[in-house]
């Protein structure tokens, strides 16, 4: 395969506009699978998660899951759709090892939920992205391609298929066609799959995460010459599995398309495949032949009619939006747009909000979630929200840091042991003797000993020079191994050497 | 042969409860029959004498245990081999699953051990239910008993032919566009298809999964009805199943009289294409109604007469979706996997060695009719048609309580005589179709025998949708008014199997 030559972003820009269209798959974390019982846990040994009916054995018949009929109407709902009175599945035809059916049922031309929108903020701008469309279906299997150098299909050994993924509940969500983006459009893509991500995650139907397929995109690009009326020829890249991944794709589109055309070539409508290493794209299957999956209702199950009392009973317990959410605590905590930005792109508005909730002042709960806590997070490997602390335990390490019991040094390590699972904040100071030390009694020794130890720093400061302390407390915390209440030792320095 | 072979099953559920026989002696005599005479007739695809035996006992030993049984309980019943089963193979008379043995057993059978019915065995059928001969099995024909060079009707040819020669007292059967009827008719012997959705899907290999509908067979009609009631019932499995409950067949099987009752004659079937030993038996079912006391009219169903072409598109289009799944993949045979080739050169292989010319027939008509750019015409159509047939049935029912008709234009055909004419062997289906279309009620019970050949005549009663009691009342009314004539059942005139 040649490699494709590229045009610069910003000269490719001058003379195309870029027009997206984004297809998002996102799993819904419901206890059991689409039209089966079986669980749906990530991470299970390979075909311990199947029955009949998600097997597609002979004779199985699916039965829909009622909660995630709801789930997939909370995130039409969310996305200020119309849902719809009636509808039907369609099956979806077409023969692959990982499905087991050889059709996937989903919906076709009569789907749940229909015309909505999202706005997003790129650079203190706002777009409104346009949703078609949000439809359910079931996930297939996972094939994985054993050999060969790509660990895709073509050249591997063979082939293992998982079917513990088959029949998981799978919501499509599919926008119109996102124009008037200019060289805005690879950054506009990226908030619109970070704002969704966010929405969804609210809604607590899923546990949104890219990196573990809970949530896909596939992301359509095609350019038309600046002033030209016509919509030029679409890819879509599948395989985009991060946030950033979705910035690249677009923008790397852009380049090889712009390239391709200002050469007087004329782009293949294709699927291309995303690589995270190269951030580039590769063709993939062609869409010109195009497959005909022989779409038609699907028989095996009655239409869904959602009724109208259901639907907005389902409204009524939508949670507080992403989007007014961060409006609120942007003002409640007094925060930059900088500030805000950091604390959701790190997942932490809802934990800091618990942290608060639980009894800390809100710079606190911001300053551990972001600091102290994100780095170790990202030392992990893993989201803020999935490290082994809840919020209120972090509300009462600062709890203990107001009351002087801790300082901050002595706090970090209360969320070592915390996150090392030696237990809660208290066990873990009982455990680990992380009391500061205000008693008096206690730190006059080691005051005395200080200030006779640093005689010529002691007479600085009985001569007036009260700033020169600093170096007695710290010195002070450093024979206490930092569990000196720092405060209190000044204090003391101070009124031993008559300087208060 | 033993006397207990010729008892109704009503009979021996009696004979059985009251202690003067055990099940096992009962399955015991049937066994013995079967070894006897299914040399010549074929019916069986598959009898565990062993296994029987031991079920028989279980039967016992839970009456002995003091367990409340049903009138069934221990009566034999051969069980169609699309159902299936997880001790016996299960193979739909295909070569595709040669050797499966399900995991799981479908709704129908679970609930025919829960009525304590001893399963003989799995009975010959037309592949995937595809046929109205039982020439289409992949393991050979099934032979009718009156007549051991005809066919015994299909696609449930083993189970009407395993009831007519006295092999079980009952059996289980299918009926998609007429498997059960017409079987029925062409060996004398009772068939009903209950309304769709009144007996669960669930376990059933489906053909066409709007239509299949499994139903019981008998010698006489309150057997089928007790059976009937036995496997029938909302099936939380399958979401196609009515939420109501069993119309009461078995009390309307014993209530046989047509008193007050108005019986419509279908204008459009009768004359060009129908045998004339059979519309004079059927004419003459007609007559006997009206001195029963029922008042006869003549209605008209101007489109019945394009059931057939539209159910020649919508069962072919849901079957050519429904046999993908068997792909090699997962279970049944699998063809040239010798690490030479690619999985979809192994389906490819595994699916041209494994169906047979008609099935492979039935999914090119399918998918074709399905194609894009095909379905409005094709399908779309004959969904339409589907709703024209409806607004007849609608319509006829507002005047009349039941509809009658000849159950198939004609009587059994030589084995052989069609098997190279499609046309011909479709057009046995022609007057059982329409109610498959809408899912209404119907059944065939004898009424006597064509002069030209001896062969036993089925009239159909047909009533709306749930109206199951109505064609077990009128049945069971024209059985006991005909056995009166004919001084006993019309199976006692069939000649007598040579034990081989």
């Amino acid at each position: 395969m040649s490699t494709p030559t590229v045009m610069k972003f910003e000269q490719a820009l001058a003379k195309f506009e870029p027009v997206l269209g984004i297809e998002t798959h996102i799993e819904l974390g419901t206890n059991s699978k689409m039209f089966c019982g079986c669980p749906t846990a990530f991470g299970a040994a390979p075909n311990t998660q199947v029955c009949p009916v998600c097997l597609g054995l002979p004779g199985s018949l699916p039965v829909t899951n009622h909660a995630a009929i709801e789930g997939i109407i909370k995130i039409g709902l969310a996305l200020n759709c119309d849902i719809v009175e009636w509808c039907r599945f369609a099956r979806k035809n077409y023969f692959y090892p990982d499905m087991p059916k050889d059709y996937q049922i989903s919906q076709y031309d009569e789907p749940l939920c229909v015309d909505g929108h999202l706005d997003v903020e790129v650079e203190g701008e706002t777009y409104r992205i346009e949703i078609e469309r949000v439809h359910m279906e079931e996930d297939t299997g996972k094939s994985q391609h054993v050999g060969g150098a790509t660990g895709r299909i073509q050249g591997a050994d063979h082939s293992l298929v998982d079917y513990n993924r088959a029949g998981i509940p799978l919501v499509e969500i599919v926008t119109k066609p996102i124009t008037a983006t200019g060289d805005k459009a690879p950054l506009v893509a990226r908030a619109y799959a970070t704002e969704l991500r966010e929405l969804v995650r609210s809604l607590g139907v899923s546990d949104v995460r890219m990196e573990q397929g809970s949530m896909r995109c596939d992301v359509n690009v095609s350019l038309m010459p600046r002033g030209a009326a016509e919509w030029g020829t679409r890819t879509e890249t599948k395989n985009v599995n991060s946030l950033r991944s979705v910035e690249r794709a677009v923008r790397s589109e852009i380049e090889r398309q712009a390239a391709v055309l200002d050469s007087g070539g004329r782009i293949v409508q294709e699927t291309r495949h995303f690589h995270e290493n190269t951030g580039t794209t590769t063709s993939g299957r062609s869409k010109e032949e195009a497959q005909d999956y022989r779409y038609f209702p699907e028989p095996d199950l009655v239409p869904m009619a959602p009724s109208r009392e259901w639907v907005e009973e389902l409204r009524a317990t939508l949670p507080e939006l992403p989007a007014a959410r961060r409006k609120r605590v942007q003002q409640e905590w007094n925060l930059s747009e900088l500030e805000l930005r950091d604390a959701v792109n790190a997942g932490a508005v809802e934990l800091i909000e618990d942290t608060i909730k639980a009894g800390a002042a809100a710079p606190a709960a911001r300053k551990w979630w972001m600091n102290e806590l994100s780095r170790r997070a990202t030392e992990q490997g893993v989201e803020l929200a999935e490290l082994p602390i809840t919020p209120e335990q972090v509300a009462r390490v600062q709890a203990m840091v107001d009351a002087r019991e801790l300082n901050d040094k002595l706090a970090r390590k209360v969320f070592e042991g915390v996150l090392a699972g030696e237990g809660a904040p208290d066990e873990v100071v009982a455990a680990r003797g992380l009391k500061v030390v205000s008693d008096d009694g206690a730190l006059a020794a080691i005051i005395d000993q200080v200030i006779a130890d640093n005689a010529d720093v002691a007479d600085k400061i009985r001569a007036g020079r009260v700033a020169a302390a600093g170096a007695l407390v710290g010195a002070v915390m450093k024979a206490s191994r930092g569990q000196a209440d720092a405060g209190r030792a000044r204090e003391l320095i101070l009124e031993k050497l008559g300087a208060s | 042969m033993s006397e207990l072979v010729k008892k109704s099953a009503a009979e021996l559920g009696a004979l059985i409860a009251a202690g003067e026989t055990s099940a096992a002696e009962v399955a015991q005599a049937h066994l013995d029959r079967v070894a006897a005479v299914d040399g010549e007739v074929h019916a069986f695809l598959h009898v565990d004498a062993e296994g029987v035996l031991a079920q028989a006992r279980a039967v016992d030993g839970r009456r002995a245990a003091g367990e409340e049984l049903g009138p069934l309980a221990g009566v034999p019943v051969a069980h169609k081999d699309v159902f299936t089963t997880a001790d016996m193979p299960t193979t739909a008379g295909s070569k595709i699953l040669e050797g499966w043995r399900p995991p799981y057993d479908a709704t129908v059978t679970a609930r025919l051990r829960k009525a304590g019915l001893v399963i003989l065995g799995k009975t010959n059928m037309d592949e995937f239910a595809m046929g109205s001969s039982t020439e289409n099995s992949a393991y050979g024909p099934t032979r009718n008993p009156w007549d051991l060079a005809r066919i015994p009707g299909g696609s449930s040819g083993g189970s009407s032919a395993a009831v007519a020669a006295y092999e079980a007292p009952l059996s289980t059967g299918t009926d998609t566009g007429g498997s059960i009827r017409q079987p029925a008719a062409v060996t004398g012997i009772v068939g009903a298809k209950p309304t769709y959705g009144g007996s669960s899907r669930y376990g059933l290999i489906a053909f066409a999964s709007s239509l299949d509908t499994p139903g019981p067979f008998a010698r006489n009609v309150l057997d089928a009805a007790l059976l009937h009631e036995a496997f029938s019932g909302h099936d939380p499995m399958d979401s196609t199943s009515v939420d109501r409950p069993v119309p009461p067949v078995v009390e309307a099987a014993r209530r046989a009289d047509v008193a007050g009752m108005t019986v419509g004659v279908v204008k459009e079937f009768g004359g060009e294409g129908y045998q004339p030993g059979v519309l004079a038996r059927f004419n003459e079912a007609v007559e006997l109604l009206e001195s029963l006391g029922a008042k006869v009219v003549e209605v008209s169903c101007p489109n019945f007469g394009y059931a057939m072409p539209a159910y020649y598109l919508i069962a072919p289009s849901e079957a050519s979706s429904n046999l993908a799944r068997f792909d090699a993949m997962r279970y049944g045979l699998r063809v040239g996997d010798d690490g030479s080739r690619s999985a979809e050169e192994v389906m490819a292989l595994t699916r041209a060695a494994g169906f047979g010319p008609e099935v492979k027939r039935r999914i090119m008509l399918g998918t074709y009719a399905l194609s894009s750019g095909y379905y409005d015409a094709y399908y779309g159509k004959a969904q339409q048609v589907r709703t024209l047939i409806s607004r007849d049935f609608d319509a006829a029912f507002e005047q009349v309580d039941v509809l009658v008709s000849p159950t198939t234009p004609t009587t059994a055909f030589p084995i052989g005589e069609r098997a190279d004419d499609p046309m011909a062997m479709y057009l046995a289906d022609l007057c059982t179709i329409p109610s498959n279309m809408t899912g209404n009620a119907a059944i065939s019970v004898p009424c006597g025998l064509a002069d030209e050949d001896g062969l036993p005549v089925g009239l159909q009663i047909m009533a709306p949708v749930l109206g199951d009691d109505r064609v077990y009342r009128v049945g069971a009314a024209v059985e006991r008014a005909l056995e009166d004539r004919w001084g006993g059942p019309l199976l006692a005139q069939a000649p007598e199997l040579e034990a081989k």
